[in-house]
């Protein structure tokens, strides 16, 4: 039983990096009809930036946390300013190929400065030990890292379902010529949101520095079941692709926990879902389904 | 001895001649024989991904240290001063792999192909050098299979190997550490391979395996909990994890080990194959008492010291094993075409075979004649605790010594040349 919670517990931490990369994704797209192939090399960044930070200025964890989301939500803004919001009007091929191009672009960069090894990254010392919750222990880092982006996620909620803005941003997404029709400026909005995205992604990296492996392709690595979370969760829906994120972690660890002696079946699953979902609710789980144009 | 440009020419011509009618004459003693009047070294290997930190062009750079080193220990006794370095990257993928072979063998003239991390590869390498009957000297790769069913005349296995990680590691830490293990490989080829070999050192050395599971290749979610909070329910409980993941893997794998505080639960760590640049994105102190395979390492004494001073002039780093396994081999490559007095392979290969030698890398070595295993001494490693690193890089003390003999496995009667 406690084996079992245990995994549970490890399935939720995983989910919350994959509920916070999703959750980013789908207010861009949302916003924008932008599928953001660069959000990895954000995350990538982020977790990098961490590192950097630690290791040349001597910026502890805490403040890393703060400055990267900020940092790299800027440069957000700045890039959907500067070549995104150039594209949004045709094909959204063209911004998918123009992301991924970012994404390989950000990606060398790094790896020419830093190289393509693992750099070192230790858990605050704050957050070191391990927490005694009874039946089971576990790592404090894990148990903040679950607290802080549940925290997180509600707050986002909090903010699209109870502010102005928060309505504006759910109805420039769900009927944006009709929200123009109430003048409303939807193209005011666009840009913060989408910095806004790229700041959880920052996020999620900085989260992710001190248990995983900071190199140039992390980013790239997770990027792919990112997508199919937010495939499940519905494109666009800011709900499911949080409930998806979570989801799919949960899904991940009990895999690999009783499904190891088949491994196809572990390292597939994630997929096997999206398939399912596709088939029988296209729109996603949670997503509705575009109105006919 | 080389007055004449055109006696040399001449003779280039009919080396040519001689090795592309497919034989090799005797030597008559003081021709030159070079193709080309050159020698042409490849190093083939991965410059760009998860391997480029370890082999890359560091390991050209150390070749680029073996020609030099070469000149100038011969001087106009030199056999030929036209020594040069063709690189190219294979991606770790075997169709590149088998491509940039033939076109370094065919179209640039090369004599030897170095380096090869990768074992799917490497093995592809081994095919090419067999049918253009050229060298091959094998360093980054793990796989025995090199010096087993597919072993050829032209291909030698230089640095390490499956066998000699398994056999060190293992035994010792059975001996020293824990009967008990519980073995993370992942699964696939290299995995699979490492875990059968650890299994059979630690029954050798009279230990337990008592658990041991495949995580998915490539790991995409990163995340390895499920088998760390396996490890301490196991029953007996496992006194040892052996994890047999590599680069950014093995790097998860250990954040999370320490996550879990498995070594406070008496779980000690053993890794597969590891190498010093593993070390360094760690930190020691994330592998303080880990316990390793090493084919060489760089402070081990005065000697290793001086060269990796020279390495790092070079390079603004420490090297790896392998590195100093290349310039090992283009060294050792480049003193038999002296000897030979020609690049002529088959006379080449008959040089080196049974070839006892002892340099910066190769210790106590010898090049087995029967299936091409470079032998020499390996070394049982552990990272030293935080406290006691003094120096960057300085990072493992060596325990144990593994004599040339014991390291490596007997020939394979897989082996047909």
């Amino acid at each position: 039983m406690s084996g079992f919670l245990q995994n549970t517990f490890n399935g939720l931490v995983g989910g919350a990096f994959y509920a916070l990369l999703a959750l980013g994704l789908a207010v861009i797209f949302g916003m924008l009809r932008v599928v953001n192939f660069a959000h990895g090399a954000f995350y990538m960044l982020g977790a990098f930036g961490a590192y950097v930070l630690l290791a040349e200025a001597g910026v502890p964890f805490w403040a890393a946390l703060v400055i990267m989301p900020l940092a790299l939500g800027l440069l957000g803004m700045v890039l959907e300013r500067a070549v995104i919001h150039r594209l949004t009007r045709l094909d959204p091929l063209y911004n998918f190929l123009l992301t991924f191009g970012l994404t390989l672009i950000l990606q060398d960069l790094v790896k020419s400065r830093y190289g393509v090894q693992s750099s070192p990254y230790a858990t605050p010392t704050e957050l070191s030990g391990s927490v005694d919750f009874g039946l089971f222990d576990f790592p404090t880092y894990r148990v903040f890292i679950l607290g802080f982006t549940v925290l997180l996620c509600g707050a986002v909620w909090w903010v699209l379902g109870r502010t102005r803005i928060g309505m504006v941003v759910r109805a420039a997404t769900e009927r944006p010529e009709l929200t123009r029709a109430f003048g409303i400026d939807v193209g005011k909005w666009v840009t913060p949101v989408f910095g806004f995205g790229i700041a959880l992604a920052g996020l999620a990296g900085v989260l992710a520095a001190p248990m995983r492996a900071v190199n140039p392709l992390m980013g790239a690595d997770l990027i792919i079941v990112v997508f199919a979370v937010v495939v499940i969760g519905g494109l666009g829906s800011i709900f499911g692709s949080v409930a998806a994120g979570f989801g799919i972690g949960l899904i991940q660890a009990w895999g690999e926990a009783y499904l190891s002696d088949f491994p196809i079946v572990s390292q597939t699953v994630v997929f096997v879902v999206m398939a399912a979902v596709l088939l029988w609710r296209p729109a996603g789980l949670f997503g509705r389904e575009e109105a006919p144009a | 001895m080389r007055r004449s440009v055109g006696v040399a020419a001449a003779s280039a011509a009919v080396a040519a001649l001689v090795t592309g009618c497919g034989g090799g004459g005797p030597q008559s003693g003081g021709d030159q024989k070079l193709t080309g009047d050159k020698i042409v070294l490849g190093v083939l290997n991965d410059q760009s991904g998860a391997y480029s930190e370890l082999s890359g062009k560091n390991s050209v750079k150390a070749v680029e240290m073996a020609i030099a080193d070469f000149k100038a220990k011969y001087g106009d006794k030199a056999i030929t001063k036209n020594i040069s370095v063709e690189t190219a990257d294979h991606q770790n993928k075997p169709d590149v792999a088998n491509s940039k072979a033939q076109e370094m063998y065919d179209r640039k003239g090369v004599d030897a192909i170095l380096d090869v991390p990768t074992s799917s590869a490497a093995l592809k390498v081994a095919d090419v050098a067999k049918e253009k009957k050229k060298l091959y000297f094998n360093i980054g790769a793990a796989t025995t299979e090199l010096t087993g069913k597919s072993c050829n005349k032209y291909t030698f296995h230089y640095a390490y190997d499956t066998y000699m990680l398994a056999h060190g590691t293992g035994t010792v830490t059975t001996q020293q550490v824990g009967k008990n293990w519980y073995i993370l490989y992942p699964n696939y080829a290299f995995g699979q391979d490492m875990e059968k070999s650890f299994s059979t050192a630690i029954g050798a050395a009279g230990g337990t395996v008592v658990g041991k599971d495949g995580a998915p290749f490539p790991n995409t979610s990163g995340d390895y909990s499920s088998f760390l909070l396996k490890a301490p329910t196991l029953n007996p409980k496992p006194q040892v994890l052996g994890t047999m993941q590599a680069g950014a893997e093995l790097v998860n794998v250990v954040k999370q080990y320490n996550e879990f505080k498995l070594r406070d639960k008496g779980i000690g760590l053993a890794v597969g194959l590891m190498f010093i640049t593993d070390i360094h994105s760690l930190t020691p102190a994330a592998l303080a008492g880990t316990t390793y395979t090493d084919a060489w390492y760089w402070n081990f004494d005065q000697q290793n010291r001086e060269w990796a001073d020279k390495f790092q002039k070079e390079t603004d780093t420490r090297p790896s094993f392998a590195h100093a396994a290349n310039y090992s081999a283009a060294m050792q490559y480049l003193e038999a075409v002296q000897a030979a007095g020609t690049d002529d392979a088959d006379a080449v290969v008959k040089g080196l075979e049974g070839k006892e030698v002892n340099d910066v890398f190769l210790r106590n070595g010898k090049i087995r004649a029967e299936d091409h295993r470079v032998l020499h001494d390996a070394y049982l490693a552990q990272v030293k605790p935080q406290a006691e690193v003094t120096e960057p890089w300085d990072y493992v003390k060596i325990l144990k010594t593994i004599p040339a003999a014991e390291a490596f496995r007997a020939p394979s009667p897989d082996c047909q040349m």
